[in-house]
């Protein structure tokens, strides 16, 4: 092959893989058939760097029902019968290509990863890191993100019912947008995935196949960015009504019984989605491109093999039952058609105008190879590690800093951001966005509940690779946990650098350490999850960035724990680490950050405290000793009372001891597993005997009252002034 | 007999199963999915048209659904006097087919937008106000980015001598301000009736707020003064 160098630049495959490529199949592969190891051995879909660390995440317990990796998502059973799948994914580099389009299609993908198991998707979440807004080619990224989301999700008839916005400098040019789709099915109308009987039909539904998104997972996802490259053409343009009919379509198919199996046509297309479901149920295919609907005449196999086009579903149909399949996508308007046939060859084989044009061994296809890259612990660590924490600054300016960070974009409401998301649609919606530490679902057949929240906090990532990964499971499920709900799974999406560089691949190791590590203290499985790598910019990566979306269950949403102030003349009390801190609460702080512009020092983590404290909150919450609850995160102690003061419309009186000659770090250090709660005065005593039980620190931090907002000596102002600068801080930060 | 409520679903409608679950599950009414495609609707008393983005609305809100098979019958549906309620992309239906005067044109901030909102009661001379008291104000939630009612100014006095303003848009002490304008619509105004009042449309959601879990139950009043009006032995 004369341009072999340039193909392989195309497919992002390496000559050592081609070598490989080349001996398994023995002889030379055609265009058609490199495009498709491409498409295959892809990060994106081979996961080759990271499939050895994915696997040592834990991915079972009593409820799964599906386990991670067995199916698009993995299921869990909440009994009543009922299923939920949830996942998380990225689209970080569509989206930094072109922001409204890139983050559309990623809902639109989830979404479909979702319906591909017959469950009908009841919530969207979505995880944004962006460059800080002080630069317009972020703010054009955010408002592109946040439009997209916003023009997709709400056409689909999905509320979208929480997340997290966060901006820091590492994400500049390169913004992270990872949505998460739960979704609720009955237990015995889970749709699979795998081929398994020969004769089978293979049928499409939904778009017609376009020019759109070629080399899309192998060209765009599995490569850093390069300024010079445009790159546009390689995203997709999403249709959310074409995806809204398809819902109701799959979904009527899926209970129909017509359907054998069921797969989304995501990254690489057809291509990945025919083959998985071939190569999982150990059977072979043969398909014509000729049959498959196409948008323009003249596209060569090559190119509907591999296209990105949206909206688009596979169907694993016996012949039987094709007609029942037409008829009953015919009532949506949408077509199904039959492109080829399931057989038993174990092969691949693609027809063009009657003629084989690829033939390929189907487990040779799919299975990537599986690198172990070598590792080494970034050399900045050493240096950020030992930087020495600035001493307290003068206490005149309490109430300057204190505002500072109550308007700061990682903390401030991202009121303008969830009110242009329908967040209440399929009326299930209990906490809404904003009220909460996570969102809460009640499930319409019963009393009981879904709690969901979506976390990570890159800055411990970057600083200690292990306690950020293990701190992001952690806050998920604390999340979840203040509301009163067991958490029972997680998904997560890990966005990194490039994997070859061995900084990259320690960061990536040992975060996923972390996160096993959390998952197996707290009792949570991984049942799905996305590896997003190669996010860099000239040669720079982004901070690793590990997102974490939990799941919790509670039986009776009537019980539920409010994260803010609900009374006047409730005690409000610290669980966890109490006000004696010092410095050592200040690395990776956005105190920190804000202040001192520092993103350093050795954050620390205590995983069996974090158990016991969410033990405790499951505890106490069943009792009902609790009349709030809320994690206490960016910003420290003082900003986490303000956020249950604003968010409640009531004040606090600080009367506990605060005094500290490190006040700075009393007010705004960051510690985890810390959580304020309130509670009628005659249950406090209860609630520290049940602490002391759990070996929990327990801390009276004072009193709620009307208005206003007073710490000791340290600090006053009114609530509504403290409003106006949490309300008003995002608005301000992008004017 | 019970009086029976057809909920309309074309493609791309989202609200049908928030209404359907409304009616039937939490109020215990008679209601079924009226499918685009069907024309024959002898048996229902009264017709929705729930939210959603209706054929994607990539034209405009409303103006693809307006031709859909069902719309003829229901046209005459309501010319015959049948009561009819649009809600959000209902409501922008209902204007396109011209069983209601207005226009509903893009949010006045461009955006969309999903929010609880107050509103007064402007007269309770239809169906669907009759339990309602004149002044009344209820909390009802917003979703959508094409709110923005418009009229010229000689139809919007018409309007009001007939007593067509259903809803307006307020603050939480019921006056009538441009802060409490989530859309930029003319005179605040959230909901409107046709000129004998059986054909109501409004873009916030009742069937949003039947139950306390959800937040409220202001919706249910509504929903309520439907049903009380259908079931008068007059009717």
């Amino acid at each position: 092959m004369e341009n072999l160098q340039l193909l392989l630049e195309q497919t992002a495959l390496t000559n050592d893989e081609y070598d490989l490529i080349v001996r398994k199949i023995g002889r030379d592969p055609n265009v058609l058939e490199l495009g498709l190891f491409g498409a295959l051995w892809s990060e994106h879909c081979g996961y080759k760097h990271s499939k050895s660390l994915l696997r040592t995440f834990p991915n079972d317990s009593e409820a799964v029902k599906v386990k991670a990796g067995e199916e698009n998502a993995g299921v869990i059973d909440i009994g009543d019968g009922l299923g939920v799948v949830f996942k998380i994914e990225s689209h970080n580099h569509p989206s930094a290509v072109e922001p409204y389009q890139g983050a559309a299609t990623g809902i639109g993908g989830i979404v479909r990863d979702i319906l591909a198991m017959g469950a009908r998707p009841i919530a969207l979440l979505n995880s944004l890191r962006f460059g800080e807004l002080s630069k317009a080619r972020n703010r054009y990224l955010f408002e592109g993100v946040v439009a997209g989301i916003s023009g997709y999700g709400n056409c689909i008839g999905v509320p979208n019912v929480g997340g997290e916005v966060l901006f820091a400098p590492s994400y500049d040019g390169n913004p992270l947008v990872n949505a998460m789709c739960v979704g609720l099915l009955q237990i015995d109308q889970l749709m699979r995935s795998a081929a398994t009987i020969p004769g089978s039909l293979l049928m499409v539904v939904g778009s017609a196949t376009g020019r759109d998104g070629i080399h899309g997972a192998s060209g765009l996802a599995s490569r850093s960015f390069d300024e010079d490259r445009e790159m546009r053409p390689t995203v997709q343009v999403g249709d959310p009504f074409l995806e809204k009919v398809l819902i109701e379509g799959c979904l009527e198919a899926a209970s129909s019984g017509y359907v054998d199996a069921m797969q989304d046509m995501g990254a690489a297309g057809l291509t990945s989605s025919v083959m998985e479901c071939v190569a999982k149920g150990g059977t072979g295919v043969d398909l014509n491109v000729d049959l498959v609907p196409r948008r323009e005449s003249g596209m060569s196999a090559y190119e509907i093999m591999l296209s990105e086009s949206q909206e688009r579903m596979l169907l694993i149909v016996q012949p039987a039952n094709e007609e029942h399949v037409k008829s009953l996508f015919a009532k949506w308007d949408l077509v199904a058609i039959t492109i080829g046939t399931v057989t038993s060859s174990g092969r691949a084989r693609i027809y063009e105008e009657g003629k084989i044009v690829a033939d390929l061994d189907i487990p040779t296809l799919v299975e990537a190879p599986i690198y172990q890259p070598d590792s080494r612990r970034p050399a900045y660590l050493d240096e950020l590690l030992n930087v020495a924490m600035p001493p307290a600054p003068n206490v005149k300016d309490v109430l300057k800093i204190f505002k500072l960070l109550l308007a700061s974009p990682n903390i401030s409401s991202k009121k303008q951001v969830y009110s242009r998301y329908d967040h209440e649609v399929q009326t299930r919606t209990v906490v809404k966005p904003g009220e909460g530490d996570a969102a809460v679902l009640r499930l319409k057949q019963s009393t009981r509940g879904l709690a969901v929240s979506v976390d990570g906090n890159a800055r411990y990532t970057y600083l200690s690779p292990y306690v950020g990964g293990a701190m992001a499971v952690a806050e998920a499920c604390r999340n979840v946990a203040v509301t009163g709900s067991t958490p029972i799974a997680v998904t997560d999406c890990l966005n990194f650098g490039n994997p070859e560089k061995p900084e990259v691949y320690y960061q990536l190791q040992e975060c996923i350490r972390g996160m096993s590590d959390a998952c197996r203290s707290l009792g949570v499985p991984v049942i799905s999850g996305n590896v997003s790598l190669y996010n860099e910019t000239e040669g720079k990566s982004i901070f690793p960035t590990a997102i974490v979306g939990a799941l919790g269950v509670i039986n009776d949403c009537e019980k539920l724990i409010p994260t803010s102030f609900q009374n006047i003349g409730d005690c409000v009390l610290l669980v966890g680490q109490g006000l004696n801190i010092d410095e050592t609460s200040m690395p990776a702080s956005e105190y920190l950050a804000r202040m001192y512009e520092l993103e350093a020092g050795n954050p620390h983590f205590d995983l069996q405290r974090e158990a016991s404290l969410q033990k405790f909150l499951l505890e106490v919450g069943a009792l009902g000793l609790l009349n709030s609850a809320h994690d206490c995160s960016e910003g420290g102690v003082a900003v986490a009372i303000a956020e249950c003061c604003i968010v409640g419309g009531i004040g606090f009186n600080g009367t506990g001891d605060w005094q500290n000659p490190r006040w700075d770090t009393v007010l705004f250090g960051e510690l985890p597993s810390r959580v304020i709660v309130s509670c009628d005065t005659a249950v406090e005593n209860q609630l520290m005997e049940i602490a002391l039980r759990y070996e929990l620190p327990i801390t009276n931090l004072g009193i709620t009252k009307a208005e206003d907002f007073t710490i000791d000596s340290l600090l006053t102002c009114s609530i509504h002034e403290l409003s106006d600068v949490y309300y008003k801080g995002l608005d301000s930060a992008l004017n | 007999m019970s009086n029976k409520f057809g909920v309309l679903v074309f493609p791309g409608t989202w609200s049908e199963g928030d209404w359907l679950y409304a009616l039937s599950e939490v109020m215990g009414l008679n209601a079924e999915y009226v499918f685009h495609k069907q024309t024959n609707l002898h048996e229902f008393d009264c017709l929705v048209i729930p939210g959603g983005f209706s054929y994607g609305d990539y034209l405009r809100p409303g103006a693809i659904a307006r031709f859909s098979p069902v719309m003829g019958s229901l046209i005459k549906f309501a010319n015959a006097g049948g009561p009819v309620v649009g809600s959000c992309n209902g409501f922008q239906v209902l204007c396109e087919a011209g069983l209601l005067p207005g226009a509903l044109i893009r949010n006045k901030s461009l955006e969309f937008r999903c929010q609880s909102q107050n509103l007064r009661v402007a007269n309770n001379n239809s169906p669907f106000t009759s339990e309602l008291d004149i002044d009344e104000i209820l909390s009802l939630p917003i979703s959508h980015g094409d709110g923005n009612y418009f009229v010229d100014e000689q139809t919007l006095a018409q309007m009001e001598s007939n007593g067509q303003i259903a809803f307006q848009y307020c603050n939480s002490d019921g006056e009538i301000t441009d802060e409490s304008n989530p859309n930029g619509s003319v005179s605040n105004i959230a909901g409107v009736t046709n000129e004998s009042g059986n054909v109501l449309g409004l873009m916030p959601h009742p069937e949003r707020v039947v139950e306390q879990i959800l937040g409220g139950t202001d919706g249910l009043k509504l929903l309520a003064s439907i049903n009380n009006f259908l079931s008068r032995p007059e009717n």
